[in-house]
């Protein structure tokens, strides 16, 4: 039966958690809990499939799949494709060549379309309802939906069930078009950017919600462009840039390609002779000082602070999503720097 | 639980008929909720055909009648037309085109919502706000114009209203898939204004010039609003069936146009 969502102790849900997160980082190795992930039905799927608007090719040849009681993350930048990705999957546009299947068989199919719940990017929600008038129309759609005041908590709007929706801040939007998705307790959920616009008290209350929901069997597409976002709540996270997926993987498996640090600082040595720095991956002037990039800070630290004892202004940082995709993209790097 | 036998099993989830009767009428209260708030549509479509009748039937032509029949009494069946004609096309028309302009119908689309629960919502809607209309424009005549019309005959003018507000809900809904989100108000009263001025709705038919009383015969607003004339005596000279027809015709052709954009929306990026 459903566990309740209010205001729980979860403590032993999220301990359950970061011990699986540990298990995976610790056997990653042996590529076993790539098997233990992998084992699921496939609930979701985008096979060899191609999608064009006009000149614009928004995917090419992508093959995906999301297996139940998943969280599957598509990270990558605007535009990469993530979000036609998921209207394919919601059967809400056809793809040009390959074939999209849900719960196996056609996306567009309304016995599919009873079991999933959709967050999608929306302009302009009809403003004049209120939470409560939304929720409860859509509600009405589903088979065996949830009551009411358990989407309400869920979402964070019980204070908010009669303020009309033109009334409400972007957080509180966009708080009720998660409640949308998940109101007919739907089996498959896919959310669109769930988190843009909101406040990080309020993201970790959705990455929360999320996890619940998956604790209680659902299976979970999200989009995001937050490595952050993916990397906590994603059992698998498939990296999309330009229509492609350019890395797919356990958030372990994608820190290791992607992660990596980037030491800014202002040196007399010569570009040539910082690429000669064992580890060192990049480097590239930037205004008076230099970046460079290393899988690893500490030795090239050390040997530039050997080679160079007039080094200033040194500053380290984890490499960003932007570092990530560079990584990740380097046979076509010029690709990969235009994109933003 | 075990989940992958949950998520596969793939029994068939049939609704009840009385579960797809509650999602209509869900929808369709919740779509007159919607506009009742919106002063926007309210005001526009229920103010300015009652303005217009108190102006022209009341205060200045009350006292004249037009082939028999008195000018108060004339102009409930020609502003009843005009009011039908606004509250179906803004009712249809700008709700579906800013719903699919920015999204919202994409995120309805996706749910297991049954597609023709949204349009029959616009189409009642659209039904509800006509008769509001016609039944304000009656009792501001019986009360203020001198209006004298059997019961019978009130019933029968408001049921041709209600019934000529599907033709503009079919145009409506045809223009709701072409028009943009922003463009669509524009549009409409593009078209609703001229239509309604060519047909006779604001000046009387036959005060019109030769050339656009051309123009009428071929215009539904014109074909209705001969149907309202006609249950008070002031209809013109064409067989009553012949009206329908060119109704029939006309929302049959709008029809079509909408379930081309409708079509046309599966494949499109931002439909």
């Amino acid at each position: 039966m459903m566990q309740s969502l209010g205001e729980i102790d979860d403590l032993p849900g999220k301990v359950r958690r970061r011990q699986k997160k540990v298990l995976m980082i610790a056997t990653l190795e042996e590529t076993q809990t790539v098997q233990r992930t992998d084992s699921g039905t496939v609930v979701a799927s985008l096979d060899a499939v191609s999608k064009n608007y006009g000149e614009v090719r928004a995917l090419r040849n992508v093959n995906f799949t999301v297996r139940a009681g998943q969280v599957v993350a598509l990270l990558g930048p605007n535009g990469a494709g993530k979000t036609t990705a998921v209207k394919l999957l919601l059967g809400l546009i056809p793809p040009n060549s390959g074939k999209t299947r849900v719960f196996g068989g056609d996306p567009t199919n309304p016995q599919n379309r009873m079991r999933t719940g959709a967050m999608l990017q929306v302009g302009k929600v009809p403003e004049t309802l209120r939470v409560g008038e939304h929720i409860d129309l859509f509600s009405s759609y589903y088979p065996k939906p949830m009551p009411i005041e358990e989407v309400l908590a869920a979402a964070g709007l019980e204070k908010l069930r009669d303020r009309k929706f033109g009334d409400l801040s972007g957080g509180q939007r966009q708080r009720t078009l998660f409640a949308l998705a998940i109101c007919g307790d739907p089996d498959l959920l896919f959310l669109d950017e769930p988190t843009v616009g909101l406040d990080v008290e309020a993201r970790r209350a959705l990455w929360e919600e999320i996890r619940r929901l998956v604790e209680r069997g659902k299976t979970v597409l999200l989009t995001t462009h937050y490595l952050q976002e993916a990397d906590a709540l994603a059992d698998r996270i498939a990296v999309i840039n330009q229509g492609e997926i350019i890395a797919e993987g356990t958030p372990a498996e994608i820190k290791a390609q992607t992660g990596g640090k980037c030491i800014r600082c202002v040196t007399a040595l010569s570009m040539e002779s910082l690429l000669k720095i064992p580890g060192v991956t990049d480097a590239k002037q930037d205004r008076e000082a230099v970046e460079i990039h290393a899988r690893e800070a500490e030795p090239v630290v050390r040997a530039l602070l050997a080679r160079d004892s007039s080094l200033s202004g040194l500053e380290i940082t984890s490499a960003g999503l932007e570092e990530a995709f560079l990584a990740l993209t380097q046979d076509n790097g010029e690709n990969a720097n235009r994109q933003n | 639980m075990s989940t992958a036998a949950a998520v596969l099993s793939n029994t068939r989830i049939e609704r009840s008929a009385s579960h797809t009767a509650t999602i209509y009428l869900k929808e369709a209260k919740y779509e007159f909720l919607k506009n009742l708030r919106l002063r926007v549509y309210t005001v526009s479509v229920i103010s300015f055909p009652l303005m217009f009748y108190v102006l022209f039937g009341l205060v200045l032509n009350g006292k004249q009648a037009i082939s028999g029949t008195g000018i108060p009494t004339y102009l409930i069946a020609t502003y009843g037309t005009f009011g039908v004609m606004g509250a179906s096309l803004f009712g249809t028309a700008s709700g579906l085109a800013a719903d699919r302009g920015l999204g919202w119908l994409q995120v309805k689309r996706a749910s297991p919502m049954p597609p023709f629960a949204y349009f029959t919502a616009k189409v009642v809607l659209s039904m509800i706000f006509s008769a509001i209309v016609v039944l304000l424009l009656l009792a501001l005549g019986i009360s203020f114009g001198g209006v004298r019309l059997p019961l019978p005959e009130m019933a029968e003018l408001l049921g041709t209203l209600l019934a000529g507000s599907l033709p503009f809900s079919a145009m409506g809904l045809a223009i709701g898939y072409f028009a943009g989100p922003n463009s669509a108000p524009a549009a409409i009263n593009l078209i609703y204004l001229p239509l309604s001025f060519c047909s006779g709705l604001w000046v009387p038919y036959m005060f019109l010039p030769k050339l656009v009383q051309q123009i009428a015969l071929v215009l539904p607003s014109y074909h209705l609003s001969q149907l309202a004339l006609g249950i008070v005596g002031a209809g013109s000279h064409e067989p009553v069936a012949t009206h329908w027809e060119v109704l029939l015709a006309f929302t049959l052709i709008c029809l079509g146009v909408a379930r081309i954009g409708f079509q046309r929306d599966q494949g499109k990026l931002y439909g």
